[in-house]
């Protein structure tokens, strides 16, 4: 079937009768479903409206910062949008993305199961994080929040003039979504894989979910109880933060980064899955080193636990523990270097194409690498003195989430597509979306490395004049990269009603999920897969009809998916 | 992957009391030591409390292995449950170690830093 | 996914759904450790920092209360542990039996909570405006809980605690805040136990628990096991500093 596509001479492609989208219909069999695959639906729907919100702030910020004496906004303002573009972003869009989209829909497909362990608790995290969204919504219309994404306390928990107690009980109800997401995916990989999917034939989309969901679990009650502690403080008064009662602003920020700086793993390690996924396959070529970069995401999950003092390097803590953090923080960059060199070799002598889901992981690939060498020298003691809350940190973490965590979004959101909807995008469009993206990305954010580190600190709503031009290169680039998010929710949403049928495996790539129908039946699959594969094991795959020789894969001729 | 279940093991209440009466024993004992300046014995300032968490962990643990059955469950959950035990540590002790490395934090000495004195860092 | 007799649709079989079931139970735990332990830090850096104001407050603790809801905590797992054992053994009249007396062990704890809670907002000890540590010291006829002859003491006791920490009245906050939040999230989670206690007990009456299907019991029993442990680290934390003095 995925060869008669490719010939051209193919019968037409056809939808299955019966599906996951058309099995029920009605507002109740999509809001009380259990069906794992509709609930990533529901969280697609969710989480792009909070990416919009995010992006608004975001909006606000940089058409702000186009003049040195800012215009636009008041001080107080301007602290209420970069705190509210920041715990939207983090908590409500970059936190739940892959994993409640991408890792819902396809986990269970993956490992050769009907569903997830707790289909009813999978419903009850989508409800939980609406509930939780609606808190911090209902806290940027009646006050705003100004403490920054970070909330330090006493100015969170005695100084604040805004709507701190309702977008802290937000976050935390929000976490809750987080654990039972985590929980869910840990039972299940652990229980639910069909006969003869071992360990080491998981795909990597699933290891690097295991990974995340251990962060998930061991961090985020953290936050919850340390977010309690200052809502607490907030409406009763209780002193543990509060220096005036013998409290201790600096436990708050140790608990706070305890699992703030885990949560940055929770939003890059589903990309880095959704990346190992995505270079096989239009390489046309195993992976390189297929357990090292197993290995590498436990790794990040355990060693990312033990650097989160690296945000604090200048509160006064010791100098000795920061020697220790700083170790630790260079330590942790290891497992990230060896997935990107294990992804390099992979393409070695592969046969690439491209594609626009690898148009994205190149765009990885590089920002990625930018984005965390950036982080080793924030690592470096004598650097961070420099550039710490400085636009360097900001521009560091931007190329982390943007370039690298959201351009795994979409990369994996374009190349899962017709699995989930049947059918395809519109690949040129596509091609030139990814392009205009990754050029207003750089435009934006590149200048802030040298805003950053020619001294202009971050969150503030005035600059010295002679930082202007770099402002403006920013806003700039801001206005390009909005187009680059708004196109592909264009035409995906369009594509998704009247793109060209799909078929089974239209790339083609390896990988259970492949062998349903696009879209899946309810139960995906009717009979439960018996597993005798290697993962990404192009050679021994005839059925995908790649003319693939029998030896190490170089190909003569590259076969598109779809052209 | 199915191992022995716990409920194949089941456990007789006989165990049952006798762990019941040794935590009462231990509660017993943990309130006696509190009665006690255990440092007048031994030259360790925090001697009482930490005799205190000693006996509460024993409690612990036998909760864990009689009450819960972990002592007949699959390896699986006894490294689920060590895995839990050492993360808190990281927590408490990593914290602890810039708490306890600084050289004066507001007036209270850490008993690493006791020794060190104003002059040798006279910048800090 | 519909259901077979005991059997959700997304599993194989029922071992499969029992290791599932247990496994999910497990993790959820590790989160709570994780959930507790973010308090207990805050605790432990402040009992270090203010230690005077800490001794205190553990101080005006009712020792022999605090040590009867310890006792009394370890009876409910005792009694919880011996209804998970009528459910694997097929006693079926005992399972409600057993899984009463935990209740009621249980609601004895609450009582006990609440004649202490009572006691400390009658004493001002609730952090806030009205906190006042010396409040007892200085109106005895107030305080049932001070008997005359021990006054002189606790006058110098405090007298003592003021001159090491001239700030003990604000310290003292900081334990007291340690002290209900710690006990506060306790208590909420023994909140929830009866409440998932009083559905086991409702289903046990109706013989739903068999030796082939006792999950429910056995996921609420590893709950109230674990709620007792934290219990068990709460009471010396919070009941036993500087008793000896």
């Amino acid at each position: 079937m995925s060869t008669a596509s490719r010939t051209g001479t193919a019968p037409a492609l056809k939808l299955p009768e019966k599906h996951y989208l058309n099995s029920e219909y009605g507002l109740r069999s999509w809001l009380l479903t259990t069906d794992h695959k509709r609930i990533a639906l529901l969280y697609l729907a969710s989480v792009t409206f909070f990416f919009f919100i995010g992006g608004f702030f975001a909006m606000m910020i940089r058409l702000h910062l186009l003049t040195p004496s800012g215009y636009l906004l008041s001080a107080d303002t301007y602290n209420r949008m970069f705190t509210m573009h920041g715990v939207t972003m983090v908590f409500f869009f970059l936190i739940p993305s892959i994993p409640t989209i991408l890792g819902n829909f396809l986990i269970p497909l993956m490992v050769g199961a009907k569903d997830l362990a707790f289909p009813k608790i999978n419903l009850l995290s989508w409800y939980i994080y609406i509930v939780g969204g609606a808190f911090t919504l209902y806290s940027m219309v009646t006050g705003g929040l100004d403490t920054g994404w970070t909330f330090y306390t006493p100015l969170s928990t005695v100084y604040s003039n805004s709507a701190v107690a309702p977008a802290v009980l937000g976050v935390f109800i929000t976490g809750f979504s987080s654990i039972l997401t985590g929980l869910n995916f840990l039972v299940t990989i652990h229980t639910m894989r069909a006969p003869g999917m071992t360990w080491f034939r998981l795909p990597l989309f699933v290891w690097a979910h295991y990974a995340t969901s251990v962060v998930m679990i061991l961090g985020t009650p953290v936050i919850a109880i340390t977010l309690g502690l200052a809502a607490m403080e907030r409406v009763f008064g209780l002193g543990f933060f509060n220096p005036a009662m013998g409290g201790d602003p600096i436990l708050f920020q140790h608990l706070f980064w305890f699992y703030s700086h885990p949560a940055v793993y929770i939003m890059i390690l589903p990309a880095m899955g959704v990346i190992s996924e995505l270079i096989p396959t239009f390489a046309r070529k195993k992976l390189f080193g297929y357990h090292f970069v197993a290995g590498s995401s436990i790794a990040i999950a355990v060693i990312g636990f033990v650097v989160w003092a690296h945000h604090m390097f200048l509160t006064g803590q010791s100098t000795y523990a920061a020697i220790a953090f700083s170790f630790l923080t260079f330590l942790v960059a290891i497992p990230s270097a060896i997935k990107t060199f294990n992804w390099t070799a992979t393409l070695f002598g592969g046969s690439i194409s491209f594609d626009t889901p690898m148009l994205y992981a190149f765009g990885f690939l590089g920002l990625f690498l930018v984005g965390g060498l950036t982080g080793l020298f924030l690592g470096c003691l004598g650097i961070d003195m420099h550039v710490h809350d400085t636009y360097f940190v900001v521009a560091h973490f931007h190329y982390i989430m943007v370039g690298g965590a959201v351009m795994g979004y979409l990369g994996g959101l374009h190349f899962w597509w017709p699995k989930m909807t049947g059918r395809m995008y519109p690949e040129w469009l596509a091609r030139i979306a990814a392009f205009i993206l990754f050029v207003g990305f750089n435009l934006t954010f590149f200048p802030q490395f040298v805003l950053g580190y020619l001294g202009m600190p971050r969150r503030y709503h005035a600059y010295p004049p002679e930082f202007q031009v770099y402002n403006v290169m920013s806003t700039a680039g801001a206005s390009i990269l909005a187009v680059g998010y708004l196109l592909p929710m264009a035409y995906l949403t369009w594509a998704a009603f009247y793109g060209k049928i799909a078929g089974e495996n239209p790339w083609p790539a390896t990988g259970l999920e492949w062998k349903t129908p696009s879209p899946p039946p309810t139960e995906n699959f009717e009979v439960t897969p018996v597993v005798t594969w290697e993962p990404y094991d192009f050679h021994n795959r005839p059925d995908l009809g790649l003319d693939v020789p029998s030896h190490t894969g170089v190909m003569p001729v590259p076969a598109h998916g779809h052209d | 992957m199915s191992e022995h279940e716990h409920s194949e093991h089941i456990v007789s209440p006989g165990t049952y009391v006798a762990i019941i009466l040794s935590l009462l024993a231990l509660t017993g004992l943990t309130v006696a030591a509190a009665y006690v300046n255990l440092s007048d014995y031994v030259p360790f300032k925090q001697a009482n409390i930490f005799v205190a968490l000693l006996i509460a962990t024993v409690k612990a643990t036998l909760v864990v292995l009689f009450f819960m059955h972990v002592k007949y469950s699959p390896k699986r959950t006894k490294l689920v449950i060590m895995a839990g035990i050492f993360w808190l540590l990281i927590l408490l002790f990593m914290t602890l170690s810039d708490y306890a490395s600084r050289i004066d934090y507001r007036g209270v000495r850490f008993p690493m830093s006791q020794h060190v004195t104003r002059e040798a860092f006279p910048r800090s | 996914m519909h259901r077979t007799g005991a059997l959700y649709g997304q599993f194989e079989t029922l071992e499969q759904q029992k290791e599932t079931a247990s496994l999910g139970m497990w993790i959820f735990l590790v989160t709570e450790v994780m959930f507790f332990g973010g308090i207990m830090l805050a605790y432990t850096i402040n009992r270090h920092t203010s230690f005077h104001a800490f001794a205190m407050g553990s101080n005006t603790l009712s020792l022999p209360l605090g040590g009867f809801n310890t006792v009394v905590l370890l009876a409910s797992s005792f009694t919880m542990a011996m209804a998970v054992w009528s459910s694997q053994t097929g006693k079926k009249r005992l399972i409600p039996i057993f899984l009463t007396l935990t209740i009621l062990l249980g609601f004895v704890f609450f009582g006990v909570k609440y004649v202490e809670y009572a006691q400390k907002f009658h004493n001002h000890l609730i952090p806030g405006k009205n906190f006042d540590i010396r409040y007892c010291v200085n109106n005895p006829s107030k305080c049932e809980d001070i008997q005359p002859d021990d006054l002189a003491k606790e006058r110098a006791e405090i007298a003592e605690a003021f001159e090491a920490d001239p700030d003990l009245n604000a310290h003292a906050q900081l334990y007291y805040s340690a002290y209900f939040g710690m006990t506060g999230l306790h208590a909420l989670h023994m909140v929830i136990g009866a409440g998932l206690l009083f559905w086991l007990l409702r289903n046990s009456m109706r013989g739903m628990y068999t030796p082939e299907w006792n999950t429910p019991v056995d996921l609420v029993g590893l709950y109230w096991h674990f709620v007792d442990i934290v219990w068990i680290y709460l009471f010396p934390l919070l009941y036993l500093i500087d008793r000896h003095k």
